[in-house]
């Protein structure tokens, strides 16, 4: 269908104030990554271009430490939730069992207790479990994940029934058939809730303060909120370069997804 | 030798409510045997029972002699292939085909031999390297049946598996799964709702009900002897004309109240012991009185013309009768039409019973022709 050219122009314009309104708070805090501290105290355009943020950024925190930390607390939940929530999906559409669904429904039921609610309970554990500043205690209480298991489950009820069955004639076991063909057939939902899962936890802020005492495996987030606080007067510049730096990683894996995605979406409509 | 006996076969998912009855049934080696009903009256449930992918609620299956019925689905040594093929969407077609083999952890040199042979027989040569999405439904089909192939079970099991074709594709695998079974000597037990499918393809046929056994025969037997009303108008297209017959006086019946008929003296004898009476008559049977003089006359409600045969839509005492003639025939629907038919083409039926009294006899000339 042809749009007239008249409308086309207006849809267009409506598209750029959007983008602009969304998009003014990031592109702020882009420019003012590169501005000196006199330019942002006075308010005033960029005159001069500096790196000098970004320096003091890594000088003054373990800035480089935080993204690490980060890293490997957002990989580690990711392939965590991604083998539990799988495993359990398989046994919610493969295997009978009495109460199954019942059990399901009681699994997703969960979803609806909020994160902050379980919070206490959940910091009670890893303190008596010695959790507190290690990795195991920011990682493991979120490797169990109902709306993972929930999106698996019904993207694994695609799959046709016959394959299980042709694979049992063939001889094939449970294990062998989620590893051979499960997996592979529903990568493109493995791959948005690998996504999914990593930007979360990227961007989780109030378990890993609980749960951490000190710098050794605190988080990027975590990080910036020390920027900025720690003397009278914020210097903003630096605070601005903190956080570009954090939400270049996001960027990556949203791009690189995203095609990704494209790729394994198409594959799966033409059947 | 029989190859698969089933002995008083009962599938049930729920106490008291029973899929199948009471199933007894023998199938000898290298046997084509199609197993038919509608929708719903438990071919697949069987099939699958037999394929150990349903739990056997009662009786005993046995193959080769050996009790079978808690064994595993892979030790029963069979192949099956099913109405949406199965195919793995993310291999290729060799993999695909090769998919079992591996599980069962056969030689690689074997493995390709056997898939070059395959590959071969079933002309898929040129599509190894695709995936399945890539393949027409007849293409699919084939690495299906490659699958089973390669296995070298001495059973395969199919489950509708021409459902998902369009007519002329399904005429051709029709033709290539026979020739298929007799090269490799399969057993092969085959479900269909499609009568005309088990009509072609089967060496015998079982017709299901509700979950009970209509009658097993070979397929001309089913044709010209059914046992019951359900198989008589099941097997055959168009069905056979069927209507209730009524006694006039000693010597003469009616059916439908429209078509008067002579009484023999068997006749005579069987309208004594059976109250109610249901005749049917073979479409083909409804003939033109051309050699042989009218016996009645019926309005044409509807002509349609095949080519090769004339399709007619006959009023009898309301209902609407099918005859068949061979060739082409200039009939105008709404005119009377001289037909012949005898009563030896009529099959009798108890209509409480609803099974066969006597079957339509050829007195002098066999139906099937011998050369």
């Amino acid at each position: 269908m042809r749009i007239p050219f008249g409308r086309k122009i207006v849809t267009y314009l409506l598209l750029i104030a959007a983008a602009f309104l969304v998009f003014t708070p990031t592109m702020m805090a882009v420019v003012m990554s590169f501005m000196t501290n006199q330019d942002i105290m006075t308010g005033s355009l960029p005159s001069a271009f500096s790196l000098d943020n970004y320096r003091r950024a890594f000088e003054q925190f373990p800035l480089l430490h935080y993204v690490i930390n980060s890293f490997l607390v957002s990989i580690a939940i990711m392939i965590g939730q991604l083998i539990l929530a799988s495993l359990a999906a398989y046994a919610f559409v493969f295997l009978e069992f009495k109460g199954r669904d019942f059990l399901f429904y009681l699994f997703i039921a969960t979803m609806m207790v909020p994160f902050e609610a379980s919070i206490i309970p959940n910091f009670h554990t890893i303190r008596d479990l010695g959790w507190i500043d290690q990795y195991t205690g920011l990682t493991i209480p979120f490797f169990a994940m109902a709306f993972g298991t929930f999106l698996l489950r019904q993207n694994f009820k695609q799959i046709p029934k016959e394959l299980r069955e042709a694979s049992q004639i063939a001889g094939m076991g449970d294990v062998k058939f989620y590893l051979k063909v499960v997996l592979p057939v529903a990568k493109t939902s493995l791959i948005t809730l690998g996504v999914y899962g990593f930007l979360t936890s990227w961007n989780m802020y109030l378990w890993p303060l609980l749960a951490t005492t000190n710098d050794n495996v605190r988080t990027v987030q975590i990080g910036l909120r020390q920027l900025q606080s720690q003397e009278q007067m914020n210097d903003w510049g630096v605070i601005m370069a903190g956080a570009v730096i954090v939400i270049i990683p996001t960027l990556i894996l949203l791009f690189l997804g995203q095609k990704k995605l494209q790729r394994g979406l198409t594959e799966g409509a033409l059947k | 030798m029989s190859y698969i006996e089933l002995k008083d076969i009962t599938k049930s998912y729920h106490a008291g409510n029973n899929i199948l009855e009471q199933i007894n049934l023998t199938i000898e080696k290298g046997e084509f045997f199609v197993l038919v009903g509608p929708s719903g009256s438990g071919k697949s449930t069987l099939l699958r029972m037999i394929a150990g992918l349903e739990d056997i609620t009662d009786g005993v299956l046995k193959m080769n002699e050996k009790v079978v019925n808690h064994l595993q689905p892979k030790d029963r040594n069979l192949s099956m292939v099913f109405q949406n093929y199965a195919l793995y969407p993310h291999l290729s077609v060799e993999q695909n085909i090769l998919f079992g083999l591996k599980a069962k952890k056969v030689s690689k040199a074997e493995q390709q031999k056997r898939l070059k042979e395959t590959a071969e027989m079933m002309g898929l040569s040129e599509l190894l390297d695709r995936k399945p999405r890539q393949l027409s439904g007849g293409q699919r089909q084939r690495v299906a049946l490659a699958r089973s192939v390669v296995s070298e079970a001495p059973l395969c099991l199919m489950d509708e598996p021409l459902s998902n074709l369009d007519a002329k594709l399904r005429a051709q695998m029709r033709v290539e799964i026979r020739r298929l079974q007799k090269q490799l000597g399969l057993t092969l037990i085959y479900v269909t709702h499609d009568q005309v499918e088990a009509m072609t393809m089967g060496d015998r046929i079982m017709v299901l009900n509700d979950g009970e056994i209509q009658q097993v025969g070979k397929p001309i037997t089913l044709y010209n002897e059914p046992a019951n009303l359900f198989v008589a108008s099941f097997i055959g297209s168009p069905k056979m004309n069927m209507g209730k017959t009524e006694i006039k006086d000693v010597s003469n019946f009616l059916v439908n109240k429209t078509l008067s008929f002579s009484a023999d003296v068997r006749m005579q004898k069987a309208f004594q012991v059976h109250k109610n009476i249901i005749a049917g008559i073979r479409p083909e049977h409804i003939q033109p009185a051309i050699h042989q003089e009218a016996t009645h006359s019926l309005e044409v409600i509807h002509v349609e013309q095949l080519g090769n045969e004339t399709s007619l839509a006959l009023d009898v005492g309301g209902e609407l009768w099918t005859a068949k003639w061979p060739g082409q025939w200039d009939i105008t629907a709404g005119n009377q039409l001289e037909v012949y038919i005898s009563t030896e083409h009529l099959s009798f039926f108890d209509a409480q019973t609803e099974a066969l009294i006597r079957p339509a006899s050829f007195s002098g000339h066999g139906e099937v022709q011998a050369i």
